[in-house]
């Protein structure tokens, strides 16, 4: 008995001859399993423990924020939903001016933000996929990079610059072009004469035009990345069997690519939607309600809300306007989800 | 009978030749392709020459960088912007220190802590005829992993005036404070915490597997391991994000709009008072008709331009000098 109680204390004892050596923290390891508790690894744990914590809890803050957003624009939206002299969807006023006498509907907001981005996507999606493809297919190597900077470039300019170059610059050079449509197309409801004087250019058209400038960067830079990842065996084998260069495209890059362009245009129609100030600036007031014209004025969900943001003094009224932005907050959260859904992780916001 | 020569083949090859058809699709093709390109050039050279151009008288005058615009008329020439680069810079700043910290957190977490290595794999296909296996639950923690990286992609889109909303509702309406630049910061963090997440995320997924468990097999914790070793060596990076994460937040209108007043004057006060902004005074100056209003609103908008270039050269030179090399 009392051999074996020395035998184990033995192994004990090996660690502190050893201690001055270089494999001293090696030592408890290579006793077999016979470990003292060291300190370190009881600091170590907690220190593991608290950072883990951090991380997670800014995991979590970051969910919770989301929730709280809609959370927190629901409550406050509420009291003057139930305060609505007029039906919500269907109403065409937006009249906050009496606390007691509250009548807002967003079916003009909803008519010009939608028209807006869709100008927008119908011309930004094909001078995308163009772009896109010439910077993954046809550029010289060399200038590839610094053209990709070009078009990168033009989601650092700020939207309000862009506003101000739209209505000062660009809308007096569309008044021609509008002017024609509308004279020779204007039997088509797109077309037809709106509720803003074509002169000076503040139209949806106008807006629809500099958003699409604006969410070019977007769509062309999640189609870049995913036209990037087409497999190279499948564009090779196109090559060897003697595919020109526009049908190795066709056949292989466009197939394999088509579902993250189709979620870069969501996210770009996403943006279009939330736009601020850029569509504040260029719209232009209009006292009548829109139809379906291209040549309307008004505001969209985002502008609006951003116009009145003087006025944000009593709580009815201000509750109209956070009721705006909660029907904005929804569209977002589904284009957003939708498009994330479509890419499949094949693609980064 | 016919002489076959060995140099050709004995049956004639299909694709020798490109039929005319097919040469004109790929020349339109290209033809198209390049007239993209330069139909999303032209703008981008369009607005920053019209900027410069329009601008630059203003950013020559004397006072520009060094006065306000107190006591100044709506139809004179003197002042500046000082008041503005000065509540710019300074709702920016403060939202970079709220929002880094806790974009390279939530980054650390969804790279060390949230992903598992094998949840990017799709489920191999099985024969037909064998029973399905029981899928094996996931972990607690690769459900808030996922749920958190969805929620970054929707707070990357959610807009600024719904952020700016946002912080209205809770900071003003709830917690009745006043309008201030704080404020205006606080929805800022809101807009640049996504960016600062990605950029993070995409950096330390660049630093080397092997880095890590040579770490963990010298028995350094892993907390030690993440603030010793894999942030230093991704640092670059992640400054390079944050610097275009701030850049995209420098030009924000929305925010300033409905959560602080506009001021002629300095303010350096963050926490009380209506302070100036860049995006502010050009939307103030805009419905001033005479040319000095139009000769401010150019000038603002060239030096918020020229804030932002500086913001993208440091970025570029950063990720220049320093990258991470990998394998």
């Amino acid at each position: 008995m009392a051999d074996r109680m020395t035998d184990v204390s033995r192994p004990e004892s090996a660690p502190a001859e050893r201690a001055p050596d270089a494999d001293a923290a090696a030592g408890p390891a290579r006793m077999g399993g016979m470990r003292h508790p060291q300190p370190e690894t009881k600091r170590s744990r907690r220190g593991d423990s608290v950072f883990r914590l951090l991380a997670t809890g800014s995991g979590s803050l970051i969910v919770a924020a989301v929730a709280l957003i809609g959370l927190f624009l629901l409550v406050k939206a509420v009291p003057s939903l139930l305060a609505n002299q007029a039906n919500f969807l269907t109403s065409p006023d937006f009249v906050t001016t009496d606390p007691s006498k509250l009548r807002f509907g967003i079916r003009d907001l909803l008519f010009v933000t939608v028209l807006s981005s869709l100008v927008a996507l119908v011309i930004a999606m094909p001078v995308a996929l163009g772009v896109a493809l010439f910077l993954t297919q046809y550029a010289p190597r060399t200038l590839a990079r610094p053209f990709a900077y070009i078009v990168d470039l033009l989601a650092a300019v700020p939207s309000i610059v862009y506003g101000l170059w739209g209505i000062i610059v660009l809308g007096p050079k569309l008044e021609p072009i509008m002017s024609w449509l509308n004279r020779n197309l204007g039997w088509i409801p797109l077309f037809a004469t709106g509720n803003v004087s074509i002169q000076g250019g503040g139209t949806i058209f106008t807006a629809g035009v500099v958003l699409a400038i604006m969410i070019l960067p977007i769509i062309t830079a999640v189609a870049r990345e995913v036209f990037r990842q087409t497999p190279r065996a499948q564009v090779e084998g196109a090559l060897a069997l003697g595919a020109t260069r526009w049908e190795v495209i066709s056949t292989t890059v466009l197939p394999f690519g088509r579902s993250g362009y189709i979620a870069g245009s969501m996210l770009g129609l996403g943006r279009a939607l939330g736009e601020t100030v850029a569509v504040l600036i260029i719209l232009r007031a209009s006292s009548s309600p829109s139809g379906l014209s291209l040549f309307d004025g008004g505001y969209t969900f985002a502008s609006k809300i951003a116009s009145a943001a003087s006025e944000f003094s009593q709580p009815l009224p201000t509750g109209a306007f956070i009721a705006a932005g909660l029907v904005l907050f929804v569209l977002t959260f589904v284009v957003n989800a939708l498009a994330r859904s479509i890419a499949g992780g094949k693609v980064n916001a | 009978m016919t002489v076959i020569s060995p140099d050709e083949p004995a049956i004639k090859p299909v694709f020798r030749s490109v039929g005319a058809s097919r040469k004109i699709k790929n020349w339109v093709a290209t033809g198209l392709v390049w007239l993209a390109f330069a139909l999303a050039a032209v703008p981008l050279v369009w607005v920053l020459v019209t900027v410069l151009g329009k601008g630059y008288r203003a950013l020559l005058s004397p006072t520009w960088f060094s006065h306000s615009l107190r006591g100044v008329l709506p139809d004179q020439f003197n002042g500046g912007v000082y008041h503005a680069i000065y509540g710019t810079v300074a709702q920016s700043l403060i939202c970079a220190v709220i929002a880094v910290p806790i974009g390279i957190m939530v980054g650390i977490y969804l790279v060390e802590y949230g992903a598992t290595r094998t949840d990017t794999e799709s489920t191999p296909r099985r024969a037909l005829f064998q029973p399905r296996r029981r899928v094996r639950r996931q972990h607690g923690r690769g459900r808030l992993a996922r749920m958190t990286t969805f929620m970054v992609d929707i707070l990357a889109g959610v807009p600024s005036i719904v952020a700016a909303l946002f912080v209205f509702a809770v900071w003003i309406s709830t917690l009745g404070f006043s309008q201030s630049a704080l404020a205006v910061s606080f929805s800022l963090v809101l807009l640049m915490l996504p960016v600062v997440v990605r950029a993070t995320e995409e950096m330390l997924r660049l630093v080397p597997d092997d880095l890590r468990e040579a770490s963990y097999a010298l028995g350094i914790p892993k907390w030690k391991t993440i603030l010793k070793i894999v942030l230093p060596t991704a640092f670059s990076g992640i400054v390079t994000g944050v610097m275009l994460a701030l850049a995209r937040v420098l030009g924000e209108t929305a925010p300033v709009l409905v959560l602080v007043g506009y001021s002629r004057s300095i303010n350096f006060d963050v926490f009380d008072g209506n302070m100036a902004s860049l995006p502010l005074l050009i939307y103030s100056e805009l419905i001033n008709p005479t040319p000095a209003g139009q000769f401010r609103v150019w000038g603002a908008a060239l030096t918020l331009i020229l804030i932002i270039a500086v913001l993208y050269l440091v970025a570029a030179l950063v990720s220049r000098f320093s990258a991470i090399k990998t394998r």
